[in-house]
């Protein structure tokens, strides 16, 4: 019966682990790696295990202590979490892997708050994705959210002060979000995401329902970094250490998007969600307005860490757009966008992180045509994730846009489908400059010869994470028609 | 036999090629070795489909599927083969002309070369076998981040600049083809290649219709080189000459042509591109692109440019004869496409052996080469004239039927067109002769012929191009399986 209490396990497996930490850290503190791989490595085994169950037998409802909602507190493992639990947990397990390096070198001495950290950030993360209710979801939200601004604050001068900005904007974050739920218990009476579900028809254009979802919408809004609440980010994700970065960057603002998908598909459904007035299409013009400022702003950064951070902030906008197109090809494509981002924003950050580690910096002006020879895998696998990115074919990337496109052309929503065609052009603007800079000579300082550095490959522990999931990026490219049928039964339609 | 697995094992086996072509970067005979098989391979599993092409069969093969019920799928039909065998045979000889080539202009980086241009051969021959779209699509950018490494391969800020426009340009091409084909995905529900379209029973309103084909029209014309949007073709010249020989006058710009084949044969249908008047938006172009590029060629002096202003013009011409929508127009057109690429290839092989001979690549500096240079200046000559439309070089024979084709459509415009652009060519490529020929040559004392490696592939090619001429069915029944194909597409898909 282990299966009924997956959801659970994967909770208690990030406790036991964020206090394992401390206790064997203590006491020999290069320990503090390993355990907190065991753990990535147990919770993301679990989730794995879950999510083919959920899919071949249906989701589970956990009930914390035998007590049924509405007195008690459920997880809801569906296809939806499962899915989201998968995908945040396998990834966070590499980058675990593979900071071990990076970590010894840009916080020595801190192995063990970090670790531990990390893993109460994961509970978060996963309390959130699994929870059924929805000031439970606040609880863990600020779980997240607390290790997140210690996590960040970790890394270079000014990490703290964006830790700090993002303590402020978070927060109010969490408090709008907390003041919907409360308009929302007033008027339903409940805090379970499918008790309330059910009676939200019954209050179909309440003014109350309508402002909750503002509410809600901008509160998570700036957890996922939606423009324009977006303004936080960029500095954090840059600041923070290189190993902090990889960690929260791929999955942080994935899980605010899960909040995002659960409440306008899920509780509210999109027809109340759209009753007063079309806040779903009024989402959707940010996402594209994220899209393209994303884009383009990172084609005026140079500091590559900086390049990704702005990056991430287009790349939430597809998964948002998808989202608020409600319809399953658009559905499919952002959840697909989910899976495909977490891995390639993974891989592209701790690979900036080896560079810092090599070079002492990331600064993309200064990469040479050295680095190609110095780090031929490396490069090989940034290749790959850019390539992804930019969206061609056969990589992950392509399709999620194929099936967001599809998406757009179903809602006969022209504008959106511009956006994302304009945006995988700006796209290749900011790989392709980095590519040119690190496989050709500089013709603009007259470099003759090649260089001639020698060969300086990062250690195993990192090489290995990022080339399973550059690989994984054309793994998937050519398996996604069975992911988007699985993703396509999730659709609540 | 089974012939199921043959198309894919042609699309594949340059790109397993790449392998020990990068494992033998340190030992340059053994690299260029598996260059040389991978090609003889591609070419001799091409061959093996011939036979069925010819009889009018097709040879399908669906692996896994890209997204829900559309399948990563190759099909081998008449028209694929066609090209395949174009592109795979003339790939035999551009390997050994460019391992003369870039040991005889000292090129660096001759790996990343090599194992770039196997994987274009790939991706070309994987256009050519696409079954639908999205295969189509998926070949179709693979092609261009391949060419990329080949366009800057000199690392010099004008090649930098060239790869930048080329990325802009195929880039965005690649975007719209990837909206145009959701698009008919989600109008008729399918996207794979059927002769006579897809649209069958699909009535779609005339701005729908217009907008899907100029959608499609950005998509394929960029690498077709119609105008405007060819500027990326000249850019392109900076790359090596066997790059602009076989990817820039073959596999590039006639998958684009193909393109054009496939949507408007294949997608559309020729008689919903009749009923929406769509072929007159493609004639007009064509057209005008046929007469602009022939004056702008008048224009340059450097040889490799005119060479690509001259191939502009001409990629229109087999545009122009699937526009008239006629059988013996499409004849006419398919047939260019193998016209050209033989007498284009053998100008471009020339333009690289005059500059990695004599290091001279402007056509005022030319005068009386063809003492030093009797074999190259002689099939250049074959070359030229023959685009020129002179009998009896292939490309005579091929403005014939486009010729015919649009008398057969009662159109007279494209006549005269075809006629003043045969005068321009002949306006632009004679003083190159006249020069090489009849004007006395400077410190031309103590050079030879190019290495045997380059002037071999070069006269054969020039060969070929008379042969072709002479004798249209000599190989392989060439002109026999460009009226079967277009036959198919006049009779919803029946031969």
């Amino acid at each position: 019966m282990i299966e009924s209490h997956l959801p659970a396990y994967i909770a208690l497996t990030f406790v036991l682990f964020s206090v394992l930490i401390p206790a064997f850290g203590l006491w020999r503190s290069e320990l503090s790696h390993p355990i907190a791989v065991l753990g990535g490595g147990i919770a993301a085994g679990f989730s794995l295990f879950g999510f083919i169950d959920v899919i071949n037998d249906g989701s589970i409802r956990y009930f914390f202590g035998g007590w049924e909602p509405p007195v008690g507190i459920e997880f809801v493992y569906d296809g939806l979490s499962a899915f989201f639990v998968l995908v945040i947990n396998a990834v966070a397990f590499f980058v675990l892997i593979h900071s071990h390096h990076i970590s010894k070198r840009e916080f020595p001495g801190k192995e063990m708050p970090y670790y531990s950290l990390a893993m109460l950030m994961m509970l978060g993360f996963n309390g959130m994705i699994m929870t059924g209710d929805l000031f439970n979801l606040y609880v863990f939200l600020e779980i997240a959210s607390l290790a997140g601004y210690a996590l960040i604050a970790i890394g270079d001068r000014p990490a703290p002060y964006a830790a700090f900005r993002y303590l402020i904007i978070g927060t109010a974050g969490g408090t709008l979000y907390l003041l919907g739920v409360g308009f929302m218990y007033t008027v339903t009476g409940t805090l379970n995401i499918i008790d309330m579900a059910a009676m939200l028809p019954m209050l179909y254009e309440s003014n109350a329902v309508f402002a909750a979802l503002i509410l809600m919408i901008v509160g998570i809004g700036v957890k996922a970094a939606l423009f324009p609440m977006h303004g936080w980010l960029p500095d954090s994700y840059t600041y923070a250490s290189s190993s902090s970065t990889a960690l929260i960057a791929p999955i942080g603002t994935k899980v605010a998007a899960y909040i995002l998908f659960r409440i306008i598909l899920w509780l509210f459904g999109i027809e109340i969600t759209d009753a007063v007035a079309p806040i779903s299409y009024f989402v959707g013009v940010l996402a594209c307005i994220g899209i393209l400022y994303g884009s383009i702003m990172a084609i005026a950064q140079s500091e590559m860490k900086r390049m990704l951070a702005y990056s991430s902030i287009s790349q939430i906008g597809y998964i948002i757009m998808g989202l608020s197109l409600a319809n399953p090809w658009g559905f499919a494509g952002a959840l697909l966008h989910v899976l495909n981002h977490a891995i390639m924003k993974a891989c592209l950050f701790m690979i900036s992180g080896q560079l810092r580690l090599k070079e002492g910096h990331s600064d993309i002006s200064r990469f040479d045509d050295g680095y190609r020879k110095k780090y031929p895998w490396t490069m090989t696998y940034f290749t790959i994730a850019a390539i992804s990115m930019i969206g061609l074919p056969p990589l992950a990337g392509f399709f999620s846009k194929w099936y967001l496109a599809l998406g757009t052309i179903d809602n006969s929503n022209w504008l959106f489908l511009a956006v994302i065609l304009i945006s995988s052009l700006l796209n290749a603007v900011y790989f392709f400059r980095v590519l040119e800079k690190v496989y050709m000579m500089d013709p603009s300082k007259g470099q003759k010869e090649p260089t001639d550095a020698k060969r300086d490959e990062a250690s195993a522990s990192m090489l290995w994470p990022t080339g399973i999931l550059a690989l994984s990026l054309i793994v998937i490219g050519f398996a996604n028609a069975v992911i988007v049928g699985v993703l396509l039964d999730i659709f609540p339609m | 036999m089974d012939l199921s697995f043959v198309p894919l094992l042609a699309v594949l086996v340059s790109l397993v090629a790449v392998v020990p072509i990068l494992l033998s970067s340190s030992k340059p005979n053994l690299r260029e070795f598996w260059t040389i098989l991978a090609a003889a391979i591609k070419f001799g599993l091409v061959l093996l489909l011939l036979p069925g092409a010819l009889e009018g069969e097709s040879v399908e093969l669906h692996l896994v599927d890209l997204a829900p019920g559309l399948p990563l799928a190759l099909k081998a039909d008449p028209l694929g083969v066609f090209f395949a065998v174009i592109a795979s045979g003339l790939w035999i000889f551009t390997s050994f002309y460019s391992i003369g080539y870039v040991r005889g202009a000292g090129e660096h980086k001759q790996t990343r070369y090599f194992a770039s241009f196997a994987v274009c051969l790939s991706a070309t021959i994987g256009i050519a076998f696409s079954a639908n779209l999205l295969t189509f699509i998926l070949f179709y950018e693979m092609l261009t981040v391949a060419t990329y490494p080949l366009v800057i391969h000199n690392e010099k800020k004008e090649a930098v600049d060239a790869g930048r426009k080329y990325l802009a340009f195929t880039l965005t091409a690649g975007l719209l083809l990837v909206a145009a084909s959701a698009l008919v995905y989600h109008y008729t529900g399918t996207i794979e290649f059927t002769p006579g379209g897809v649209f069958d029973g699909v009535e779609l309103p005339h701005t729908a219709m217009l907008v899907l084909f100029i959608l499609f029209l950005g998509a394929v014309g960029v690498k077709a080189g119609i105008m405007p949007i060819h500027g990326w073709l000249p850019a392109a010249m900076a790359a090596p000459t066997p790059v602009s020989a076989l990817l820039h006058a073959v596999a590039v710009v006639k998958s684009g042509v193909f393109a054009v084949l496939r949507v408007v044969g294949y997608v559309f249908g020729t008689d919903v591109m009749g009923d929406y008047n769509l072929n007159d938006i493609l004639i007009i172009l064509a057209g005008t692109t046929i007469i602009l590029a022939s004056l702008i060629a008048f224009n340059q002096d450097n040889l490799k440019r005119r060479l690509a202003y001259s191939t502009v013009g001409h990629l229109s011409y087999i545009v122009l004869g699937i526009a008239l929508l006629t059988p013996i127009g499409m004849t006419g057109g398919i047939m260019h496409i193998a016209a050209h690429a033989t007498m284009k290839i053998t100008l471009f092989f020339c333009a690289g052996a005059i500059y990695v001979n004599l290091h001279r690549t402007e056509i005022s500096n030319l005068n009386g080469i063809a003492k030093v240079m009797p074999w190259t200046m002689g099939s250049f000559a074959i070359g030229s004239m023959g685009l020129a439309g002179i009998p009896p070089i292939n490309g005579f024979f091929s403005k014939w039927n486009l010729a015919l084709g649009s008398l057969e459509g009662d159109m007279i415009i494209p006549v005269i067109v075809l006629v003043v652009s045969g005068l321009l060519n002949v306006g632009y490529f004679f003083p190159i002769l006249y020069r090489a020929y009849f004007k006395p040559g400077e410190g031309l004392e103590k050079y030879g012929e190019a290495s045997p490696l380059m002037v071999v592939p070069i006269v054969i090619t020039a060969a070929l191009s008379v042969l072709f001429g002479l004798f249209p069915n000599l190989f392989f029944n060439f002109f026999d399986l460009a009226v079967d194909i277009s036959s198919t597409l006049f009779n919803n898909g029946s031969p």
